[in-house]
């Protein structure tokens, strides 16, 4: 069974992508971990970690994104965690997706993307 | 026997030989249409049939109860809204700059827009303020920064609209402190501060106390303005946070106005006159592109509310009973994907808002689904303002799509269903307990939850998103914030807190919880005191918490 | 390191790991479980259940606060349901419990109930164990209190507060679920709405009537407020002197020598249900004995006889 921690890091509290996103995945099979908004890069990994998950969404809309996803990559890494992958979307510019994923954000979905692409985005990283 | 036919004898008629002619030949593009917010639309309104009874009752006229055709007996022949564009970013300084064009631009308001630390009162050293100084608005740690913001910016010209909720008291406080030294006495400043916690708990989510404290906190304003600052407006109830979370159109008035019961009724609990506060009460709702169902949502909203506090809070004045609104274009209804074709969404949302009669207009810029807006966009959004107001003749005359069969049908059922949303919510014993319960989130996320599933299938096109798509390069000139603007707002308020005289910070903080700590003193005073001093306000937001605590949100999926 | 040994030295992410295997009928499993059964018993194991909206997670935040301020470890299992439909779930109920996440001595995990017949229950089971043997000193299970599923859950546990709140009509609805049953401890939860002293009183009233019938003690019937964080200090005393007492009434010993003994048949059961699918291969021959049951050639008990005979036969058992 395949789990997927969906986390609000920073402060903004528009969490109807996030909670879209984890309905969605819901329906798509999966098992979703949500914890709601505020939370911080250090409660995410360690919910990751206690959950087992195989999977982190992020959502973050206030555009602190290029400072908190990759904190929680590398605090990942720092638990010795780093197959957990991690993925994020919200209000994201184009520009700075190539800095997220040099960072260790596999992929970026920016507003308006079909679930499918997500859901295609799990299965194929499960392949590998 | 007469050859007389009624209206729907003659619909029928046409219906048989007409129009199934056509239909056979030509079905029509969809089995149902409906409106944006997915209500059903008939093909075709007839005259309901209205008496003049009726019509006076349900509809009369501007300026009159139940005020369904506009707060104000010349509506924009008088003066157009407000347009008022909200902004902020950065440092102080920055949002100054940007503050200072907007009214050569002709600009008739400020609205300020915080950064989220400041709206959930965290000065911007706190370790939760990590990433987020100065992103979504303007970093205010203290008095000092509110100084900066409004430098050169006489408070008695202006009125300033402020997007601030849990600690709204706060802020308030600090802008009376920056009039005062400005030698703008209390009583000239015009303005609204947002103060809306239900629905932070609701949709928006920078709540910071439970619901219990956070209404006595805006009680204490209500109670404080109306003795000191008469011209403020106390409140700004909102549905438009409601509806971009993704509720439909019935859902935002009938959440919103459910809401405003609720601070009706606290205020009068706590022995507050109806009439001593109703008057500056105002609402903020949202405009989507369904151009006609929002501008039958803004007269059922009016209809409503005159009939609320008419009837439920037996208010005599008439200002009590007229619901003003603040209007802001519909975020969410804005595409990263060929961002330029948000400009013509935002041009049908601005017709809406127009049509139904607003009192202010905040136009989104077309790059805001992708970043803040740049000075470019924003010029563009707030010119759209000014084409509509000069230029397209909508305002010559009152409530001009009044007497459309669909319109008034619409208004009517809006109502109708808005009014079931109400009751439902007072018999569960009012907003509070209906947010406990989940309720208004459970409903708002079906909706929102539909309405993506719509979308994701198809049955519901997006222009650029889902159909007439295109290879896009993606978007120059997007503003960005500084990332290192953290460290500049952290060094000036650690110089703010190295000059000020702690000994009368501390003592003021002392005061303030005590005053928190006995329930029924007003904490305003207080509050205005402890700024003055330079207290924080992520130290006065701490002692609140303190004797508070924090709300704890439901997840509702 | 191998998982036994990261389990029993604590490793967050072993013990993650290591209940992910269980949760998914990993083939190691069971030797797993073994290996860990000898350093298990130690742990206390609360389970927490009642309806919907009673704030059962409210609650299990504040039972964390006072058993760690008692120096305990603490260890929460989150069960919540799977979607019938697309076998999903969204597990949110450690959301309350989130200020917790960052202490090193908490441990919370989601669980799913999935598809499977009792399967939870098993998992959960298994699930304390390695809790149990990582040393946690209490382990608090969080569940529905509705169904079959939810009363296998709840038989894991050395105590069961049963939580209720006042104008939700669970009164009628717990009594009528049989679930006042299970309940070694009431608490009428959400205390300053109206009717928590009359939901009090009627709990009483028909717990009397079953202690009567039983000639047991009178249940504990506790008001608290989990949002105001109020009566739970008189409730955690209540449950450590319940524990206790079934401690020396030799109570305690006689309900894990129980639950062991449901554990064990239930172990049975389900390793003898899968021997005779392998051996019979129903999921190849399902189709052809439904049409001869629908043909009129055999009928349903008859024909499962027959096969059942046949295995014995062949197999020389009999």
């Amino acid at each position: 069974m395949v789990r997927i921690l969906v986390a609000k890091p920073g402060l903004d509290g528009h969490d109807r992508g996030a909670k879209y996103i984890a309905r969605a995945l819901k329906d798509a099979g999966y098992e979703v971990i949500y914890t709601g908004i505020r939370q911080t890069p250090e409660s995410i990994v360690v919910t990751a970690i206690q959950e087992d998950v195989d999977f982190v969404g992020l959502s973050l809309l206030s555009g602190a994104h290029n400072e908190l996803f990759p904190k929680v990559v590398e605090l990942l890494r720092e638990k010795d965690a780093s197959d957990i992958i991690v993925f994020g979307g919200g209000v994201i510019p184009t520009e700075d997706i190539p800095f997220l994923k040099e960072k260790g954000i596999e992929a970026v979905f920016t507003q308006g993307t079909p679930i499918k692409e997500i859901t295609d985005f799990i299965e194929k990283r499960l392949e590998k | 026997m007469s050859e007389y036919k009624t209206i729907n004898e003659k619909k029928a008629d046409w219906e048989e030989s007409t129009l199934k002619k056509v239909l056979d030949r030509f079905p029509e593009q969809q089995e149902e249409f409906v409106t944006g917010s997915g209500h059903p639309v008939e093909r075709l309104y007839l005259p309901s049939g209205i008496s003049e009874e009726e019509y006076i009752e349900k509809i009369g006229f501007p300026g009159d109860y139940p005020y369904t055709r506009g707060v104000q007996p010349t509506m924009y022949r008088g003066r157009f809204w407000t347009m008022r564009q909200y902004a902020g970013f950065g440092t102080a300084e920055e949002s100054n700059q940007r503050y200072k064009y907007l009214l050569e631009q002709g600009q008739t308001g400020l609205s300020i827009a915080f950064d989220l630390p400041t709206q959930i009162g965290y000065d911007s050293d706190d370790s939760m303020s990590e990433g987020e100084v100065g992103k979504v608005g303007v970093a205010i740690d203290s008095l000092k920064d509110m100084e900066i913001l409004f430098e050169g910016i006489p408070l008695d010209k202006v009125s300033t609209s402020m997007t601030i909720n849990a600690p709204a008291a706060v802020l308030l406080a600090m802008y009376i402190a920056v009039a005062e030294k400005q030698g703008v006495t209390r009583d000239k400043l015009r303005g609204t501060i947002q103060n809306d916690i239900l629905k932070e708990y609701i949709a928006r989510g920078t709540y910071i106390f439970p619901p219990a404290p956070s209404m006595r906190l805006i009680n204490n304003i209500f109670e404080f303005c109306s003795k000191e600052v008469p011209k403020w407006n106390t409140i700004s109830i909102s549905g438009y946070h409601i509806r971009e979370a993704g509720s439909t159109a019935v859902q935002e008035i009938a959440f919103t106005i459910a809401d405003g019961i609720e601070y009706v009724r606290n205020a009068i609990g706590v022995g507050l006159d109806v009439d001593s506060f109703a008057g500056r009460l105002s609402f903020f709702f949202n405009a989507h592109n369904d151009l006609l169902e929002e501008v039958a949502k803004y007269r059922a909203a009016r209809r409503i509310w005159a009939r609320v506090m008419k009837e439920k809070f037996n208010a005599k004045k008439e200002k009590s009973m007229m619901m003003r609104f603040h209007t802001q274009t519909g975020g969410s209804t804005l595409t990263a994907q060929q961002p330029d074709n948000n400009i013509v969404r935002v041009t049908i949302q601005t017709l809406a808002a127009v049509l139904g009669g607003t009192q202010s207009l905040h136009t989104n810029s077309r790059d805001e689904a992708l970043a803040l807006p740049s000075q470019e966009s924003v010029m563009i959004a707030l010119r759209t303002q000014q084409i509509a107001a000069n230029e397209s003749g909508v305002t010559s005359t009152i409530d001009p799509l009044a007497g459309s069969y669909y319109i008034e049908a619409l208004t009517d059922r809006i109502a109708s269903e808005a009014w079931d949303y109400i009751e439902k919510i007072e018999t569960m014993g009012g907003m509070v307990k209906a947010i406990e319960k989940g309720y208004a989130q459970k409903e708002i996320q079906d909706s929102a939850y539909r309405y993506q599933r719509d979308v994701e299938d198809g049955s519901r096109i997006v222009v650029g998103v889902n159909k007439f798509t295109v290879e896009e390069e993606p978007p120059k000139g997007l503003l960005k914030v500084d990332p290192s603007l953290r460290t500049v707002q952290v060094e000036k308020l650690a110089m703010v807190k190295g000059e000020r005289d702690n000994i009368a910070v501390t003592a003021s903080l002392k005061a303030l919880k005590k005053g928190a700590e006995s329930e029924d003193e007003n904490l305003m005073p207080l509050i205005l005191d402890a700024v003055k001093k330079y207290a924080t306000l992520g130290e006065i937001s701490g002692i609140l918490r303190e004797v508070f605590g924090e709300f704890q949100e439901s997840i509702v999926l | 390191m191998d998982l036994v040994d990261k389990v029993q030295s604590g490793s967050i992410r072993g013990i993650a790991r290591t209940i992910s295997l269980i949760e998914n009928n990993s083939p190691q499993k069971e030797d797993i479980i073994d290996e860990l059964y000898p350093h298990t018993g130690n742990a206390m194991v609360w389970g927490i259940t009642g309806p919907p909206g009673a704030g059962k997670s409210t609650l299990v935040d504040c039972l964390i606060k006072r058993e760690r301020k008692q120096g305990r470890r603490v260890a929460v299992i989150a069960i919540d349901p799977s979607s019938p439909y697309s076998g999903g779930a969204i597990l949110g109920d450690r959301t309350r419990m989130q200020k917790h996440s960052t202490d090193e001595g908490v441990y919370i995990r989601s669980m799913a109930s999935r598809g499977h017949l009792g399967g939870v229950s098993v998992a959960t089971g298994d699930a304390v164990k390695i809790l149990d043997a990582a040393g946690y000193d209490t382990i608090i299970i969080e569940t529905i209190g509705v169904g079959q599923t939810e009363v296998e859950i709840i038989e894991l546990c050395d105590i069961v507060l049963l939580v209720l709140v006042p104008g939700m009509g669970d009164e009628i609805q717990a009594m009528k679920a049989g679930v006042m049953e299970v309940g070694d401890i009431f608490v009428i939860n959400k205390k300053d709405r109206d009717g928590a002293d009359r939901l009090k009183t009627e709990v009483e009233y028909v717990l009397g009537i079953k202690n009567a019938l039983t000639g047991e003690e009178p249940n504990p019937v506790l008001l608290a407020s989990s949002k105001l964080d109020e009566g739970i200090d008189e409730l955690v005393e209540a449950i450590h002197d319940y524990l206790k007492k079934a401690q020396t009434t030799g109570r305690f010993e006689e309900k894990r020598r129980d639950r062991l003994e449901k554990e064990v048949y239930k172990i049975f059961s389900s390793k003898v249900h899968e021997l005779l699918n392998i051996h019979l291969d129903i999921e190849n021959n399902i189709g052809e004995w439904i049409s001869s049951i629908l043909n009129g050639e055999t009928a349903p008990y008859k024909l499962i006889n027959s096969k059942l005979n046949r295995f014995v036969k062949e197999n020389r058992i009999i």
